[in-house]
């Protein structure tokens, strides 16, 4: 089995874009340019596409068919599509290239969040017989569970507070972050609720983007990037649908486990509400010495389909550029960290 | 670009119909008949509301059992400015309510004025619709009971008629669309009786309505060109069938033309003659919508007519078939 690594990462500023369309073709073709000069890439030598975006959330049929505009594909391309973040379409592409049927793959992810109103696009991803059809908004729908930790002890609001300001303060150096600055805890404790437990601060902003990665196999790695990010361990699971009948404050361990391979240096987690980063802190075991979220994490910029293959992008730069030697990138897709994806990667 | 994109509104809505299966169909009748019914899995937890598969033995349930009215609320959160479609117009609370002889907690809105009145632990009974056709939407909200549970449970009322089979979920999202800065400069051409496409600086390739990207290369088409609204049919079908919104009465042609200059085929009607007469290579022009009538819309242009020239020889339109 090919070893595969991280060879490239380009993502778009995350912004509320009047003049991106649904489709994404205005997001992705500049990206696709930076990460293409920054690789040496080219589009013919791309073996395998697979992009992550959502009809319901472009308000249009088939609206990734729309996207593929922006590769150009002609001749013709070996191509797939998730309905679920970017980073599962790495994993699709992780695993053509694993089993030995491409060299290089590239996975995107795009979503224009503020094209509709987002709360209420989220509640369609719910049961859709006993769920769905009393519409509860995401952001009520994440105060469930963050008030169960509250009441549980296992996180204050100061917590969620400090999770807010160090990630906008870490932020500050990320141009492509939609939020960032240096906030005090008692400033942001001071604001009122959007949905009581949770304040703005709380929940990651709603902005367009989109985001790429390209993977290849040991053959290509070296060539492409100076520091590849190998993939060292690449899993995800799934938790039940039913919100009422999952415990909201355990997840089970999503990482490779401590057996494997020594700790990570850096953490990108896919946390879209602060309470989230501290459970995602317990179901992958970090300790105090991990970097999580340089970058400022989704908190600071979380677009819709693009923002988990973000996380995993910007891990993997974190070893691109010598800032790690271990890093760890997460993706989570459905209601309350249902579907959760983890990435780790090394410097060799 | 220096015009700003074009932007308009759009709503989609759909009324979903899903069969129920037997769990959730007998479900959603106790719903129908003002009961609440739950499931024991294999470990032994009731599941209100009941799960299709144990999550221990991938097994249907064997029974439904009832469960509630009434329950406890084991977390909640408020919502100050209810959005559209949720069950209360007026501030509410949403809650995971347990109801009683429940394990696991169903999700629903609480009724109860303020978010000072809401709390964790909070008994709560649900409030039924007068009228009920079998849905989550049977209860209106939960609402606060000073009940003792051993009061509310059980509550048998049973109905004799029909077993609900079919759910009904009205769906309604409100986009605001952008037009893209090709589809912008096309639409806003259209406007003034103008057809325009854009080309391809890497293969030169012109495309209408402009797209912004070229297709096959990936690359910005910056290059704005005018067409003419003149072209030729290279492919297309008879209309037979017809189906709820049809602007024309079938049997009908949809054509795919080929604007004198571009290097696409856009799909359009072809009317003025018999469909009978329709044939590759035909020579076809705009028919234009009164100017008065015009607006950024692809409705300007309402068919394509035969112009009666002479057809256009096979090898101009070969590469397009």
């Amino acid at each position: 089995m090919t070893k595969v690594a991280v060879v490239g990462f380009a993502q778009s500023p995350v912004r509320v874009r009047d003049d991106a369309t649904t489709g994404g073709v205005e997001m992705l073709v500049p990206i696709f340019a930076d990460v293409f000069r920054a690789t040496g890439l080219t589009k013919g030598d791309i073996g395998f596409w697979c992009s992550g975006s959502s009809d319901y959330l472009a308000g249009r049929a088939f609206s990734f068919v729309q996207a593929v505009d922006a590769i150009g594909a002609v001749p013709p391309i070996q191509e797939s599509h998730v309905e679920m973040d970017g980073a599962w379409a790495l994993y699709e592409a992780w695993v053509k290239i694993v089993s030995g049927e491409v060299d290089v793959a590239l996975a995107y992810g795009f979503g224009k969040s503020s094209g509709a109103d987002l709360r209420r696009v989220l509640a369609l991803q719910l049961d859709p017989y006993l769920v769905a059809p009393l519409w509860p908004d995401a952001v009520s729908v994440a105060a469930l569970q963050a008030r169960a930790g509250l009441e549980a002890g296992v996180w204050t609001e100061k917590d969620l507070a400090e999770v807010a300001a160090r990630s906008r303060l870490a932020a500050v150096g990320n141009p492509c972050a939609q939020v960032s600055g240096e906030f005090s805890v008692e400033e942001l404790l001071g604001r009122p609720y959007v949905a009581e437990p949770l304040r703005a601060h709380d929940c990651a902003p709603v902005g367009d983007g989109a985001a790429v990665v390209i993977l290849a196999s040991a053959d290509r790695a070296r060539e492409l990037c100076a520091r590849p990010a190998w993939i060292t361990w690449f899993g995800h699971r799934i938790e039940s649908g039913s919100l009422g009948a999952r415990d909201l404050l355990s997840l089970p361990a999503l990482g490779p486990g401590p057996d494997v391979g020594g700790p990570v240096d850096v953490a990108e987690l896919h946390a879209p509400f602060t309470h989230q980063e501290i459970l995602l802190r317990q179901a992958l075991a970090l300790g105090g010495e991990v970097a999580v979220n340089p970058s400022g994490g989704a908190l600071c910029g979380n677009p819709m389909f693009a923002a988990g293959l973000a996380r995993i992008g910007c891990a993997a730069s974190a070893i691109f550029s010598g800032r790690a030697d271990r890093a760890l990138g997460h993706a989570t897709s459905g209601p309350l960290l249902q579907q959760n994806l983890a990435c780790v990667m090394e410097a060799r | 670009m220096t015009e700003t994109q074009l932007h308009a509104p759009m709503e989609i809505a759909f009324d979903y119909t899903r069969s129920l299966g037997p769990v959730l169909g007998e479900f959603m009748t106790g719903l129908r008949d003002r009961r609440i019914l739950g499931a024991r899995a294999a470990d032994g937890r009731v599941h209100a509301p009941p799960f299709e598969y144990d999550p221990v033995t991938s097994l249907p349930p064997e029974e439904l059992i009832e469960v509630g009215p009434g329950g406890t609320v084991v977390s909640w959160s408020w919502q100050p400015a209810p959005l559209a479609g949720q069950p209360l117009d007026r501030p509410f609370g949403w809650a995971l309510i347990r109801l009683d002889g429940a394990d696991t907690a169903l999700l629903h809105a609480v009724d109860v004025g303020s978010a000072a009145a809401m709390r964790t632990g909070m008994r709560v009974q649900a409030r039924w619709a007068d009228e009920r056709v079998g849905s989550i939407r049977d209860i209106v909200c939960f609402e606060p009971s000073d009940a003792p549970p051993d009061a509310l449970w059980p509550q048998q009322k049973r109905d004799d008629s029909a077993p609900v089979t079919m759910t009904i979920t009205p769906v309604r999202l409100r986009y605001e669309h952008t037009a893209s800065p090709g589809e912008s400069a096309y639409l806003r051409g259209l406007a003034v009786g103008r057809l325009i496409g854009q080309r391809c600086p890497a293969c030169g390739r012109v495309y209408v309505p402009s797209r912004g990207v070229c297709p096959a290369d990936g690359v910005p088409a910056e290059e704005t060109v005018e067409l003419p609204d003149i072209g030729t049919v290279t492919t297309f079908s008879i209309v037979n069938v017809g189906y709820p919104g049809q602007q024309v009465t079938p049997p009908y042609v949809a054509a795919a033309v080929l604007l004198d200059g571009a290097d696409i085929a856009f799909q359009h009607l072809i009317l003025g003659c018999s469909p009978s007469e329709v044939h590759l290579g035909m020579r076809v022009r705009a028919a234009w919508r009164p100017r008065s009538e015009w607006g950024t819309s692809a409705e300007n242009i309402t068919h394509f007519a035969p112009t009666g020239e002479r057809d256009a020889p096979y090898e101009t339109y070969a590469r397009f078939i």
